[in-house]
């Protein structure tokens, strides 16, 4: 067996065991000496990012990938002596789960490049790398697994691990506060994931994800769980009516990992979808539960550029508009849903809603981690998140400046950047199903760069203050971060059509896809 | 502030026998219920009396934050190492190598009443020493960390 077909083959599973056991190394290599530590985080990350890519590749041209846990071969779903029933762990990677690996292992190598330098003036660095890597493998593992259990495993990682991040720059205890308001959150939100899938495994005796969706019956239970499911999901991705953990733990958290903390919610938000089309699909009333999602959209939208406008902290600030940007992700989506029983419409508008929300989960982690990081460059430099405390950085940090730029132009929607080519997916096709919806959406956008322009001015803008006199840019290391993101977010930009052809329209045709799913699983039954 | 020497020696009496407790729990995974974590669990709660019994700094000379951190990597890097052996073997991740293969946990499950064959299951025994091994050291860290403030309230 060459090493291709190795990679092939065991590439779902590499992508867990490989950060895992990067976590777990880490301590060790900080042991003999930091530059080791560095050289082992960053080659770990590399690997991991190229064994995502290479399993995005096998998906997009071979269609999903089965891996089983333990069993005598990676793609024998079904052993025979079975009676019928997937029983090991199966990592079931459809198109969908592979474009958010992409956005992963992106953010993950950026970000990872970007922390070398910004956290080196910190202590308890093995800690911080281990937790990063727990929080990668639990980001790659929810988007891959196709076992409802082990998704809960893999979200329960993730929490923890993003909890102990975001207290890691103690900060007066301030840190610690917000990390226990996310950590109590995610924990309440994780029994109610439990008790769903309880009730799953009542019914239908089943774990695996295609499983279940083959057996649906859509009982009253079947109601209480997809309530409990979507209700903890939808929290976890902070959207509106559960979203004030969000500015917490985005502001607290050291830049870098706020960063991936978006990555991180949009792997609770993919979570959310994968439960809503593949397990429920049409056996559930569409139209109900997708004007839910929009609902939660539209607030999150509504109320998270409102909420971000009076803001003083730079980091609070992008934390809101993060809550916003996720309302547009649910808007599209749940557009999607809403008309998914009637084909008609769903080739008219809805496909095209359900590829703008899921192309914007990618131009948001690329657009936003790069606000995020430049937020913590300028934290770097000077100290302060205060934004009436900043102003003429435009001086001396141009190139943050310019990375800066391009990413509010992309949040705000403006052209040529990536954010336009998703919104504009999102307007057009949410304007054939509401009107009111898209305009809604047009004015949230306009007040997005209304505040950015504000951030903007407040600090870069104006003449070089005495303080900051001797600011220099921030350190390379941290500049090639930013600029992969930046890099991605101009390119795909300039060419989204491409994208959308190649990743973004397969990934939402796998989405609405039910019984495809169920069939890679369980073969043709 | 040490305990009386009555609690003292019963706590040395005690913490071996929780320690073979604790590793009979391990070792047994696959028999009975238990298994690597909750055999670690009880081992780590025989450092909880010894460090009750006596007083915190005493017993970071004996547990040692180094070594239980040690303990707590090797556990999972061996973990994760058994898995990636069967992929070095040409299966596929977690595939049970052992099972059947005549060699140590290789044995057939016997039928019938039986005491138990400790010597089979494959590589769930190994999987189970290495999460005993981790827990066992993780778990003695938080307690150290949690019981760290016993010294300071002059208790």
């Amino acid at each position: 067996m060459t090493v291709a077909d190795f990679l092939f083959t065991n590439a779902p599973a590499l992508l867990v065991v490989i950060p895992l056991f990067a976590a777990f190394i880490c301590p060790v290599a900080g042991k003999i000496s930091s530059t080791i530590r560095n050289l082992w985080v960053m080659g770990m990350m590399l690997v991991t990012a190229a064994v995502a890519f290479i399993l995005a590749f096998r998906v997009f041209v071979t269609g999903p990938v089965l891996y089983v846990f333990g069993a005598a071969a990676a793609n024998l779903a079904v052993p025979l002596d079975s009676g019928g029933i997937p029983i090991r762990i199966i990592f079931t990677v459809d198109a969908m789960s592979a474009f958010m690996d992409i956005i992963c292992a992106i953010v993950g190598v950026s970000v990872l490049l970007y922390s070398l330098s910004s956290e080196s003036r910190n202590s308890g660095l093995e800690g911080y790398y281990t937790l990063f890597f727990l929080m990668i493998a639990g980001v790659f593992g929810m988007v891959s697994t196709g076992d409802l259990f082990n998704f809960f495993v893999f979200l329960e990682i993730l929490s923890l691990a993003s909890a102990g991040m975001i207290a890691y720059r103690i900060d007066g205890g301030l840190a610690v506060e917000a990390a226990l308001k996310y950590f109590i959150l995610s924990t309440l939100g994780a029994i109610f994931v439990l008790f769903a899938i309880g009730v799953y495994y009542g019914q239908y005796n089943a774990l695996n994800i295609a499983m279940i969706a083959q057996r649906m019956q859509f009982t009253m239970l079947d109601k209480i769980a997809l309530v409990l499911l979507v209700a903890a999901l939808a929290m976890k991705c902070g959207a509106v009516p559960l979203h004030f953990w969000t500015p917490d733990a985005y502001s607290m958290a050291p830049s870098s990992v706020t960063a991936f903390l978006v990555v991180a919610s949009q792997a609770s938000l993919y979570g959310l979808f994968r439960v809503v089309f593949t397990m429920y699909n049409i056996t559930m009333n569409c139209v109900t539960v997708g004007w839910i999602i929009i609902i939660f959209g539209v607030l999150s939208m509504v109320v998270g550029v409102t909420m971000a406008i009076p803001q003083k902290d730079i980091k609070r600030l992008m934390a809101y508009h993060a809550v916003s940007q996720t309302g547009y992700m649910l808007l599209g989506v749940g557009v999607g849903l809403a008309v998914l029983g009637n084909t008609t419409l769903t080739s008219a508008f809805g496909f095209m809603a359900m590829e703008g929300g899921i192309f914007h989960i990618f131009n948001h982690a690329m657009y936003k981690g790069l606000l995020f990081l430049t937020a913590g460059a300028i934290f770097y430099r000077i100290g302060t998140r205060d934004l009436n405390r900043m102003g003429g950085l435009g001086h001396t940090m141009k190139y943050t400046m310019i990375f800066f730029i391009i990413g509010a132009l992309a949040i705000a929607g403006i052209p040529p950047f990536n954010g336009f080519a998703s919104k504009l997916m999102i307007y057009e096709s949410v304007y054939l199903f509401n009107p009111l919806l898209a305009i809604i959406a047009m004015v949230v956008s306009i007040l997005t760069l209304a505040s950015f322009v504000k951030v903007f001015h407040s600090v870069f803008m104006g003449p070089k203050l005495p303080e900051y006199a001797d600011v220099k840019e921030a350190p390379l290391p941290m500049l090639i971060g930013m600029g992969i993101l930046a890099a991605i977010v101009i390119l795909f930009g300039l060419f989204p059509q491409p994208v959308v052809d190649i990743l973004v329209a397969p990934a939402a045709h796998a989405l609405a896809d039910q019984g495809g799913y169920i069939a890679s699983v369980l073969g043709g039954a | 502030m040490r305990m009386s020497k009555i609690v003292r020696t019963a706590a040395d009496i005690l913490y071996p026998a929780i320690l073979i407790f604790g590793l009979y729990i391990v070792a047994h995974g696959h028999l009975t219920p238990g298994g690597g974590f909750q055999g670690g669990a009880v081992i780590a709660t025989g450092g909880a009396l010894v460090i009750v019994a006596y007083n915190y700094k005493e017993v970071t000379g004996w547990l040692k934050k180094n070594v239980l951190t040690g303990q707590e990597v090797s556990g999972l890097v061996g973990f994760i190492g058994v898995g990636l052996l069967a992929l070095a073997f040409g299966q596929v991740f977690f595939f049970n190598y052992l099972v059947g293969s005549g060699s140590i946990f290789g044995m057939p499950v016997p039928y019938g009443i039986n005491p138990g064959e400790l010597n089979t299951a494959g590589i769930v025994p190994l999987m189970n020493f290495a999460v005993g091994i981790e827990v066992w050291g993780g778990l003695t860290v938080v307690i150290l960390y949690m019981l760290s403030g016993l010294e300071k309230e002059g208790c």
